[in-house]
């Protein structure tokens, strides 16, 4: 682990009021400045004196990125609301409950008062390895140093894992995939509009990046339809300590049934790759089957199909079998409804 | 400007990761600066070099009538090559280099399997030019650089005796496939080492084969090469699109050239050691071209480089 230290190296602070003055600042300073949310990801970076930014944009007075809006087709959640707005929002609860059981699931309750939901999705991986330091690929350099047959990877990815096998630790995340958000972002050419399941990628497209946010670019908002508002919803979280700690794998799913019949279903995990994997050839299996033992174990199987554990994380396979095999069968007890 | 990324190793030691990706912009208007420049010279020159070089070089109606109207220049092996090298080498380009300038794919299986691509072609070349073709035709020699020396005076305003048609390749050819030659052979190496990185179904992954040290070198090399590649290509793709070389472009897709412009060149070597099909055979293949007739229309292999480079070069000591 990376040693932390007391003082955190000098940067300009600005603290902008707008969201045109945030992107203004961050035109003025291209790959300088840091932008800040919550700044719980952001000062660990700090504090390690691994990134030192010369320039820190504080987004905690700009007005217009806090707050829940209802909108035509349902909810606008502004990129700096925090996680406890997020849980305890009444509409939240009682039409998209998979949101607040997955925020609920982050960290603990300081830090969800503090942390945002654009920081929640927005946040860098956690490996240990890169947080210290090292110069491995997502840093920059030409190695991971998780992935050699000496490397602690316990954590690390099962899929999709192309050089670098960190993962993405968000919880909101996935269940934002379930929900079929949309991402708003504010770049230099304007506004941006993006699926959620989008806005996560893979080491194969950018190895130094979790999102597809580039120097100047700003997530403003998260836009969640009506599509699934009221379906049968699943979440849950596995982690070494139940208290507070990042998720080894979660799974988040949005289920429409008729009777017993899966009429309509997302199904996403996280955990077991650097970006959210929404778990596409499972949905398209499970859809027109009962909601059944039978067809939660196919899901199963088919689920992990393709899974390549490192030295240490062979576990994560049928954590992720299991996983998704109660989100699919009836009555689970993770379930919200 | 750091031309290479250095980093700390996890054990303190300072150890190079890849090269500066600002090299890529140097790199790529340099090669645009050059063409800028040459196409300028070329221009602005054009008159005065015609009437500095008249006589020298000018191609007489006796040097072509002795020859067929068409006259092989690459096998249809060479030309395969070509341009399975060349594709292989601009998907290497496009994968290496639209991820850096922003452009999000995923590109690193592409980019290994054009390297495959590349890597076998190139064996194929090397055996090719070594057992078929005149393996020394394109490596420079005593009489390109006493040629360049000559035309250098000339240019200079010194007296100096006319430089000499060139043979199959001129000098500029020879030193560039020189400079491909090791960017090339640089890039293949290393790649293929980092190979061992990434997941491929040819090798087990092995990032501990050599030293971060070795490693970070072996990545600037490769770098290096790529980088330096985008020049080389620019250059290349000017040249071969340059009215007074059309017709070596050309002979790069259809395998031969007319007589006419076979006649500014000093030999017709190295010649595909391809015998004429019988429709097109020469009556007398071992024969000097002077004492040859063209046949009509046809397209004819022209006798050993040997057996030219003799008549062609007592024809200039006349």
């Amino acid at each position: 682990m990376a040693v932390i230290h007391d003082v955190i190296p000098a940067f300009e602070l600005f603290q902008p009021t707008t969201v045109d003055d945030a992107l203004a600042l961050q035109s003025r300073h291209g790959a300088k400045a840091w932008v800040l949310a919550g700044g719980l990801d952001s000062f660990d970076w700090f504090k390690d004196r691994i990134k030192r930014p010369e320039v820190v944009i504080d987004l905690s007075q700009v007005k217009e990125l806090r707050g829940i809006r209802t909108t035509s087709d349902g909810l606008e959640i502004g990129a700096m609301t925090t996680l406890t707005e997020v849980v305890r929002h009444p509409m939240i609860r009682e039409k998209y409950a998979i949101l607040p059981n997955a925020a609920e699931a982050a960290a603990s309750p300081q830090i969800r008062n503090q942390g945002t939901i654009g920081g929640n999705v927005s946040q860098d991986a956690r490996c240990w390895y890169y947080r210290g330091g090292w110069p491995c690929y997502r840093a920059g350099g030409n190695i991971c140093y998780a992935d050699t047959p000496t490397g602690l990877n316990r954590e690390h990815a099962i899929l999709d894992a192309d050089r670098c096998v960190a993962v993405n630790p968000s919880d909101t995340a996935p269940a934002l995939i379930a929900l079929d958000a949309k991402m708003v972002l504010r770049t230099p050419k304007g506004e941006r509009v993006v699926n959620a399941e989008d806005y996560f990628i893979g080491p194969g497209i950018d190895i130094t990046r979790m999102t597809i946010l580039r120097p100047g670019d700003l997530l403003t908002a998260i836009r969640i339809p009506s599509t699934w508002a009221g379906s049968q919803f699943y979440f849950e979280k596995v982690r070494d300590r139940s208290v507070w700690d990042f998720a080894l794998v979660n799974v988040a799913a949005a289920m429409v049934t008729s009777g017993n019949t899966i009429e309509r279903i997302r199904l996403v995990v996280n955990g077991v790759a650097a970006h959210p994997v929404r778990l596409t050839a499972v949905e398209a299996a499970v859809v027109g089957r009962p909601r059944s033992e039978q067809t939660a174990e196919l899901a199963a199987q088919l689920a992990v199909r393709g899974a390549k554990p490192l030295q240490y994380n062979g576990y994560k396979v049928p954590l992720m079998r299991n996983l998704v095999k109660r989100a699919i069968r009836p009555a689970s007890a993770g379930e919200v409804t | 400007m750091n031309l290479i990324q250095w980093a700390e190793s996890p054990w303190g030691q300072q150890v190079p990761t890849h090269i500066a990706w600002s090299l890529l912009w140097v790199s790529a208007v340099g090669g645009l600066l050059f063409l800028i420049v040459h196409a300028a010279y070329v221009s602005y020159s054009a008159k005065s070099r015609k009437a500095h070089f008249s006589g020298d070089t000018a191609v007489s109606s006796g040097d072509s009538a002795h020859l067929p109207e068409r006259v092989a220049r690459h096998s249809l092996g060479a030309r395969l090559f070509h341009m399975i090298m060349a594709m292989a080498m601009l998907a290497l380009l496009v994968t290496a280099f639209l991820p850096k300038v922003g452009v999000r794919f995923a590109w690193v299986t592409y980019h290994w399997i054009a390297g495959i691509v590349l890597t076998i072609s190139v064996i194929y070349h090397i055996f090719h030019a070594t057992f078929v073709l005149d393996f020394w035709s394109i490596w420079p020699d005593s009489e390109d650089l006493e040629d360049a020396s000559r035309r250098l005076k000339r240019a200079l305003g010194r007296p100096a005796p006319p430089p000499r048609k060139f043979a199959k390749y001129p000098l500029e050819n020879k030193l560039y496939h020189l400079v491909i030659m090791l960017a090339g052979l640089t890039a293949i190496g290393t790649g293929l080492f980092m190979m061992k990185r990434v997941e491929t179904p040819f090798f087990t992954r092995n990032p501990y084969l050599f030293g971060d040290m070795t490693w970070g070198w072996m990545y600037v090399l490769h770098g290096l090469a790529g980088v330096g590649f985008v020049a080389l290509v620019t250059v290349h793709i000017y040249f071969a699109i340059r009215p007074e070389k059309l017709f070596i472009t050309k002979s790069m897709i259809f395998g031969w050239i007319t007589n006419i412009w076979n006649s500014t060149i000093r030999d017709a070597g190295p010649l595909p050691k391809q015998r004429p099909s019988r429709r097109h055979r020469h009556p007398n293949p071992r024969a000097c071209p002077p004492r040859c007739q063209p046949t009509k229309s046809a397209l004819v292999a022209l006798p050993s480089s040997s057996a030219m480079n003799s008549c062609w070069r007592m024809r200039d000591r006349d």
